[in-house]
């Protein structure tokens, strides 16, 4: 069985509200399938239905080789799900969580302890164990989560935002978390609205928007989609944007986008390192002050950004280049 | 005939998570317990002071009504915590889990039995502190407070339903309001049925608010002498029509919450 998700022509509406407008997804066995897109654009709402939660108004879908419609029981027996907001019992401790869910899987007393314990260990929580899970970190909730969503060792596990709201570094670690979980060979669909966590974890990226998928592949053949290189400059005072974008524009294959406030400039080029000699020396010559220059690959948001005429996280804006996309905006 | 041994031992699994909450939240076990004695020391010196029965003590004849009229009211803390479940978000962890659809149904109503085991007990104590006794044996004493509890139980699964209606766990307290004060106040919680006027009446006969306090008042023997027997059925069996309506709560809100709690996204 080389599938073990395969959805088809899925459609929910809630009254006027279509949220998910005929969306088909695979995942293969072993992969990781990022599903990319922003808010309300249906991610919650495909998890929902494949996990059972939800049933939809059209569609088939298998999950782990069973029906999720005509037999939503076994699909249970061979998922783990992580939903976007920590569903965990903040009165309990971590450990007693993680019992509760493995009873729940009926693993039996003494196997659900022992893989309490083996996954507190693995995930950092073994210090926090048995404390009321009030007292953990946003952080820490969300990796005690992320391990209820491993109690049975499932054959396919869903991470609905699994780093939605954390901070850089709990982010990071939460990354570490699920890279060593896919070297294991779990199935894995990940919802994500940062493109930078789909680039990271994905084998394969389904972008989303509207409840249908408007583009798929991996990483890589998504920014081949919208072309080369890019170069990114940052001007020492805002008065020198408009002379920057007027020696470069010589170099631009497309259009050039500006971002005032960060007085930053990206410039679509084709070619290597010879065009950023070319606008250095172009540079140079119109008298501008440089703080920071660069030649760099286009990111999932210029993707996301080409596919649908807005970029998918304006509200998220952690890297430089994130931004001045976000001010180019009409 | 799985099914159910999977509700009972996935419900107890559940049950086992709400009774450490219980613990763990020592401030809403306090006020559980601390409703109950306001309500008969408010109800036995504020009315008790001015109403006479003829022939017997009224503080005697309110406790039973202040008993079934607070585990009826106990029964929105089945609400509440399915609401704050839901809104938590730990329902959709359970219902994608491989467990029985009723499970956490039975295992809330399950442990909200002991909120109701608790206030009864703390009920019963301080009526005894101001001056209410049991006229009448273990046996019967044992019958009325387990009756109570009996309709307490069956009660929750009504508000379980409402728990999983509502949007917010702040409104379970006043959607359960709308429907429980009229429940336990038109009924002869506080004063005879028969005194009311004609509509009310009848429903407070019907009522089986009215059968639990009346068969509760007939086990503690806290029925005044020369009371003339009620001339409506439900109040000459009120131990049996408690039993039916409880048995009918049960089969009609158990299927319902269950269908509910199926449906439901946190």
């Amino acid at each position: 069985m080389d599938l073990m998700i395969e959805a088809r022509g899925l459609v929910k509406k809630y009254g006027e509200v279509v949220a998910l407008d005929g969306l088909d997804l695979e995942v293969r066995q072993g992969t990781v399938l990022g599903l990319l897109g922003p808010n309300g654009a249906g991610k919650t709402t495909a998890v929902s239905i494949l996990t059972t939660l939800t049933d939809p108004d059209a569609g088939q879908a298998r999950v782990a080789g069973a029906d999720v419609f005509a037999d939503p029981h076994t699909v249970r027996t061979r998922i783990g799900l992580s939903g976007q907001y920590a569903a965990v019992d903040e009165h309990l401790t971590g450990f007693e969580n993680l019992d509760m869910i493995g009873r729940l899987y009926k693993l039996g007393k003494s196997r659900s302890r022992a893989r309490a314990r083996e996954l507190l260990e693995r995930f950092d929580l073994g210090f926090a164990a048995d404390r009321p899970v009030k007292t953990y970190s946003g952080g820490m909730r969300r990796r005690l989560d992320l391990a209820g969503a491993l109690v049975a060792e499932a054959a396919v596990i869903f991470l609905d935002e699994p780093t939605t709201g954390l901070d850089i570094r709990s982010r990071r670690e939460l990354w570490d978390v699920i890279h060593d979980l896919v070297s294991r060979g779990a199935t894995l669909l990940l919802t994500t609205q940062y493109l930078e966590e789909a680039d990271h974890l994905a084998d394969e990226i389904v972008v989303i928007d509207h409840g249908r998928a408007i583009a798929e592949g991996s990483s890589h053949e998504l920014k081949g989609q919208v072309g080369g290189q890019r170069i990114e400059a940052t001007v020492a005072s805002a008065d020198h944007v408009a002379t920057a974008e007027e020696a470069l524009r010589s170099l631009a294959v497309g259009d050039i986008q500006i971002g005032a406030r960060s007085r930053s400039i990206l410039v679509p080029v084709s070619g290597g390192t010879d065009v950023l000699q070319q606008a250095l020396r172009l540079l140079d010559a119109a008298g501008v002050e440089l703080q920071d220059v660069g030649l760099r690959r286009p990111t999932l948001n210029d993707v996301f950004l080409a596919l649908t005429g807005h970029i998918a996280e304006p509200e998220t804006a952690a890297t430089p280049e994130l931004a001045v996309v976000e001010e180019a905006r009409p | 005939m799985n099914a159910l041994r999977e509700a009972f031992s996935d419900g107890a699994v559940i049950a086992k998570r709400n009774v450490i909450k219980i613990k763990r939240v020592p401030e809403v076990l306090v006020f559980v317990l601390l409703s109950p004695i306001m309500f008969v020391l408010l109800f036995a010196y504020v009315f008790g002071s001015s109403i006479l029965i003829p022939g017997g003590s009224y503080r005697e004849f309110l406790i039973a009504g202040i008993f079934a009229q607070t585990v009826v009211f106990g029964a929105t803390f089945t609400g509440a915590g399915l609401a704050e479940d839901m809104q938590k978000g730990i329902i959709d962890r359970f219902r994608s889990l491989p467990m029985s659809r009723a499970a956490v149904l039975v295992g809330r109503t399950a442990s909200d039995v002991v909120y109701n085991v608790l206030s009864v007990l703390i009920m019963a104590l301080t009526g005894l502190v101001v001056g209410w006794r049991i006229h009448t044996g273990v046996v019967d004493a044992v019958l009325g407070f387990g009756l109570l509890l009996v309709f307490a139980y069956a009660f929750s699964w009504v508000m379980a339903y409402v728990g999983l209606l509502v949007p917010s766990p702040e409104v379970i307290n006043n959607a359960s309001f709308m429907v429980i004060l009229p429940m336990t106040f038109i009924a002869n919680t506080f004063v005879p049925a028969e005194n009311l006027p004609g509509p009310l009446r009848v429903f407070a006969e019907w009522n089986p608010v009215s059968a639990v306090t009346q068969a509760a008042r007939e086990l503690f023997g806290n029925v005044p002498p020369g009371t003339p027997v009620p001339d409506v059925w439900p109040l000459q069996n009120p131990v049996l029509y408690t039993l039916i309506w409880s048995m009918l709560i049960i089969l009609v809100f158990a299927p319902l919450a269950v269908h509910r709690y199926n449906r439901v996204r946190s």
